[in-house]
């Protein structure tokens, strides 16, 4: 029996098609774009048909997609290239608790350049407050970067609300997408965002490829300095094969996405409300399971008491089941997760962080199977944990509690 | 070369380039103006020094009119007229 996945939000299968598609431009049409000749413009022409998929992915127009390598660059170059292109209006940024890496430590990087950064705090579900916005920007600020939704406890933001206020303000906006584009019906127009990061990968595109758009006439420093590649803003010549990989990927899910939201929230709320019916104290992380709407439709996400999230994914996968712990900060450096601890989970309960995300090759049967598998492994470990008499903490509902 | 300082030049068409580097502003420059009427004229932002005399000389060369630049506190503004077709 092979394993069976859980873990999309860390990466996703390519699909067949995105694949058959890309295979050409690894043999017969392995031109270089700029090159003039027949084999280049033959590249070039397939690069520009991936960029208007792409665009018509997120509502945008072609001329606003820069193509990137990954949804990290897209984000760095957000951070970096948007409040370096803006300093003589300011140098202050803000950015959510609920950021990625690929956002915090560009953030931090620039803080060390002399810029203020702005953290805006989460409430316990992890939605960013739009007051909390309001009174943050300054005359000064130039950036607002808030995540649309999150990996790691799915909480989908109120972006169009928050992207308001910074345009209201003179603030850009920019929003990391990473993991809501393939789950979350997208379009820059209505979102009111000037910028947005996504990435092939986590719709089941390849790796290699990510974009950011970019809403035509806003200025940006380019981070990687080069050739005349994507109009003079990202030089490097194109990783032609992912680019249409990711062109074709935009595709179907553009056509498919409907049915794929069905589908995923259908076997995500089987699987949270089967955990939280088995299992006794595990808090579910992220939105409340009545605020379905708020939450990643594929995405289910746990505190489990008294145990340690590695320690659980080992006993899963020694059953085939891939899941996750959260953020690389807890899964590598068994630190407790920063989205958690600023949703206000203790650092102890933040150690029991599960998560388990969805796909389209998931079936119901895969759910069953893992509400069959995992209470009997949080069990066995219960049963060899220092801490299963408890740690003493109050627990009240079955969300995570804020300390204060 | 003859750099001309000008003032309150309007533009037909503007294009903004600034912090694109070398060669956006020739590339720009004659991908613009290929949208442009005879005597129309066309302003270009840019930031890149080496523009001060790239595109007057891209002017004389094609048979452009270079009508001057305006300077603004981090970036130049170009200003070329459309001749011929």
């Amino acid at each position: 029996m092979g394993a069976r996945y859980f873990d999309y939000m860390a990466t996703n299968p390519l699909r067949p098609e995105v694949l058959e598609a890309m295979m050409p431009f690894f043999k017969e049409r392995y031109g270089n774009p700029l090159s003039l000749y027949e084999l280049g413009q033959s590249a070039k022409a397939a690069l520009e048909e991936a960029r208007s998929k792409v665009a018509q992915f997120v509502g945008a127009k072609p001329q606003e997609i820069i193509f990137t390598a990954s949804g990290a660059e897209a984000n760095n170059f957000a951070i970096k290239g948007l409040a370096g292109a803006h300093t003589k209006k300011g140098r202050h940024i803000i950015v959510s608790k609920m950021e990625h890496h690929s956002i915090l430590n560009p953030a931090r990087a620039l803080e060390k350049e002399g810029f203020a950064v702005t953290y805006l705090p989460v409430d316990k579900h992890g939605l960013v407050d739009p007051a909390s916005l309001e009174k943050a920007v300054t005359k000064e600020t130039t950036l607002v970067s808030v995540i649309l939704a999150s990996p790691e406890v799915g909480t989908v933001e109120p972006i169009k609300e928050l992207a308001a206020i910074a345009r209201k303000n003179g603030a850009l906006f920019h929003t990391d997408a990473v993991a809501g584009a393939g789950y979350l019906p997208i379009d820059v127009e209505a979102l009111g965002v000037d910028a947005m990061s996504i990435s092939a990968h986590e719709f089941y595109g390849p790796k290699g490829a990510g974009a950011l758009y970019l809403k035509g006439g806003t200025r940006i420093l380019p981070l990687i300095y080069g050739g005349i590649q994507e109009n003079g803003r990202r030089a490097g010549t194109e990783n032609i094969p992912a680019i249409v990989g990711m062109g074709k990927a935009a595709e179907l899910t553009k056509a498919e996405l409907p049915e794929r939201v069905r589908k995923l929230a259908q076997m995500r709320d089987r699987l949270i409300n089967g955990v939280l019916g088995k299992i006794e104290n595990v808090y579910l992380t992220g939105p409340s399971a009545e605020q379905g709407e708020l939450r990643l439709p594929g995405l289910a996400s746990f505190c489990v008491e008294f145990i340690e999230g590695e320690a659980m994914l080992l006993m899963l996968a020694a059953k085939g089941i891939y899941a996750a712990s959260g953020s690389a900060c807890s899964s590598k450096a068994l630190k407790a997760s920063p989205v958690l601890l600023s949703m206000g989970v203790s650092s102890q309960l933040a150690q029991g962080s599960i998560v388990f995300s969805l796909g389209m090759e998931n079936t119901m049967e895969d759910v069953e199977y893992a509400l069959g598998e995992f209470p009997a492994a949080v069990r066995r470990l219960r049963e060899i944990s220092p801490y299963a008499g408890g740690w003493g903490k109050a627990k009240e509902t079955d969300q995570c509690i804020p300390k204060n | 070369m003859n750099l001309k300082f000008v003032e309150g030049i309007k533009a037909d068409v503007t294009a903004d380039i600034v912090y694109m580097m070398c060669p956006m502003h020739l590339l720009k420059l004659e991908e613009m103006m290929k949208t442009l009427e005879s005597g129309q004229v066309l302003q270009i932002m840019t930031d890149y020094d080496g523009a001060l005399t790239d595109i007057p000389e891209w002017c004389e060369k094609t048979g452009n009119e270079f009508l001057g630049i305006e300077e603004a506190p981090d970036f130049y503004k170009f200003f070329v007229r459309k001749k011929g077709r």
